[in-house]
């Protein structure tokens, strides 16, 4: 990763926000642009950027769903940048996918770029990044940032979509370590939790919430079990499910666990806002 | 002598008529003998009813305009289209509130929005139809307000559409929450409104209304005309 080199320099990266950043997940946007302003590298939001297309854009027989994450990415080359950052996992995920298409897939991209005739052609010329990714050879830089060390112990939570499928894993996608080791950069301690990479239940919220209840009791109980004070995500979805979904678990013997997004982890280690405690 | 009026070959729901060069869509159907009874209004481009679809000779794209603003070309096939099956949201203004979930509350289907960017390209007011239904989706009603401004509600958005959207009701919605509740208030007006309800001009109209025409023709020629302003916001 290039951007470990820009060590004391300022630089400047594009940033799309996905709708969900703007809606449920503001206190994601807002630290993570806080903290990473703090690391000397500016968050610049799009002029023009548009739902990712979510879940259905990773439907390989429909390209109409895949026009979305393709025109984001004439956008971002447009703007004259060429690498973007995207916070929410899906949006991640779904960008990295149709980025590989337009690598790999000509045919695919002749019949895209043909139907988008009122914009450039696209080939793929653009890097998609998640932020941890960013963070990952940054370690100097954000150690010397730790004014307030944390000083709990946390269970890191992936999910799948930074992991799955592994063309677009963020690191290794069995057994990654990236969060664990951000947050014990942060001075806080990392409990073994074998759920990490578990599924959430995403969408199924909408049509099947019980069972989204279940995996949330299953999930948040087992990083209690395993001495956690709480639970650091990277994913919207993730952090809605995990934390609106323990409201409704009606167990007698389940302890629920606040949940962080890692920017918010970050800032607090980093002298700002505190977490708060549930 | 009079100069020999250029023909042009225009094709009408698939009948070829002959129709003087130059003239708009509007006209040249006239022209050819149609009679509108429904799909016409102000002819000069602002009331939005004379929506039109066509396409030309030799070119694969389908057009969308008003007809009273499009000239005919040779070649051209043409439809129109008075009216746009539109469901709308019912809602009290008075009622509801302008938060991040409003328009896709009232209108889930943009939540369906693929970024095809047909609805754009479709719109005779060559608005960012496509850019404020994404605003819309992501909850920000100001924006949708401010790109929608000059929308006539053709239609035509809402027919090109193949996520089924219903851009133009999704963005009068945007911007009666926005006129209602997030414009800043301008507040000379209230001030105003409360000076005319005092009778402040009570005195003066009454003067001006017993003077002849004559010398109120005086007086208007000789009026001071207001220099242009910006308006003042609430910030100021």
């Amino acid at each position: 990763m290039q951007l470990a080199n820009i060590q004391g320099e300022k630089m400047e990266i594009a940033y799309y926000p996905g709708c969900t950043l703007k809606t449920n997940a503001k206190e994601f946007e807002e630290s993570t642009i806080e903290a990473f302003k703090k690391l000397g590298i500016e968050l610049k939001e799009l002029n023009k950027w548009y739902c990712c297309g979510t879940v259905y854009s990773l439907a390989t027989d429909n390209l109409m769903y895949r026009l979305a994450a393709i025109r984001n990415l004439i956008k971002v080359k447009e703007e004259g940048y060429d690498k973007v950052v995207t916070l929410c996992s899906i949006c991640y995920n779904t960008l990295k996918q149709a980025n590989l298409m337009a690598q790999q897939d000509e045919e695919a991209m002749y019949k895209i770029n043909s139907f988008m005739d009122e914009e450039p052609d696209y080939h793929g010329e653009v890097e998609v990044l998640h932020p941890l990714e960013i963070l990952k050879g940054m370690e100097e830089k954000i150690k010397e940032n730790v004014v307030k060390p944390l000083n709990k112990k946390y269970a890191v939570y992936y999910g799948c979509l930074l992991l799955r499928p592994k063309e677009v894993a963020i690191d290794e996608y069995e057994n990654p370590s990236v969060m664990e080791k951000l947050v014990e950069m942060l001075g806080g301690s990392v409990v073994n939790f074998p759920f990490k990479n578990e599924c959430c239940g995403a969408y199924n919220v909408v049509s099947d919430r019980e069972a989204v209840v279940e995996r949330c009791y299953r999930i948040v109980g087992n990083a209690r079990k395993n001495g956690a004070d709480a639970i650091v995500t990277s994913c919207p979805l993730c952090h809605f499910n995990l934390s609106e979904m323990q409201k409704e678990i009606k167990k007698t013997d389940f302890v629920g666990l606040p949940i962080y997004y890692f920017s918010q982890l970050m800032v607090e280690a980093f002298g700002g806002r505190k977490c708060k405690e549930k | 002598m009079q100069r020999k009026m250029k023909m042009v070959r225009i094709y009408i729901m698939g009948k070829e008529y002959r129709v003087p060069e130059g003239l708009t869509i509007m006209k040249a159907m006239e022209y050819a003998g149609y009679r509108y009874i429904r799909g016409a209004g102000c002819r000069a481009g602002f009331c939005g009813a004379c929506a039109t679809v066509y396409r030309k000779e030799g070119d694969y794209k389908l057009y969308a305009d008003l007809a009273c603003q499009t000239t005919v070309e040779d070649g051209m096939y043409l439809v129109q289209l008075p009216f746009t099956p539109a469901n709308k949201a019912i809602y009290d203004l008075e009622k509801i509130k302008a938060d991040d979930k409003t328009l896709v509350n009232f209108y889930p289907e943009i939540a369906r929005c693929v970024s095809c960017n047909t609805c754009t390209k479709a719109c005779p007011q060559e608005l960012d139809v496509m850019d404020y239904i994404q605003a819309s989706l992501r909850g920000d009603i100001a924006k949708a307000a401010e790109l929608s401004f000059d929308c006539i509600q053709c239609g035509l958005c809402a027919l090109r559409c193949p996520a089924e959207i219903v851009h133009y009701h999704v963005a009068q919605l945007a911007r009666r929450l926005y006129g209602k509740y997030l414009a800043p208030k301008a507040k000379h007006l209230e001030k105003r409104v409360k000076e005319i309800e005092e009778g402040k001009f009570d005195a003066e109209l009454k003067k001006m209304m017993k003077k002849s025409i004559e010398e109120l023709r005086k007086m208007y020629n000789a009026r001071d005309i207001e220099p242009e302003e910006e308006m003042p916001t609430e910030s100021d």
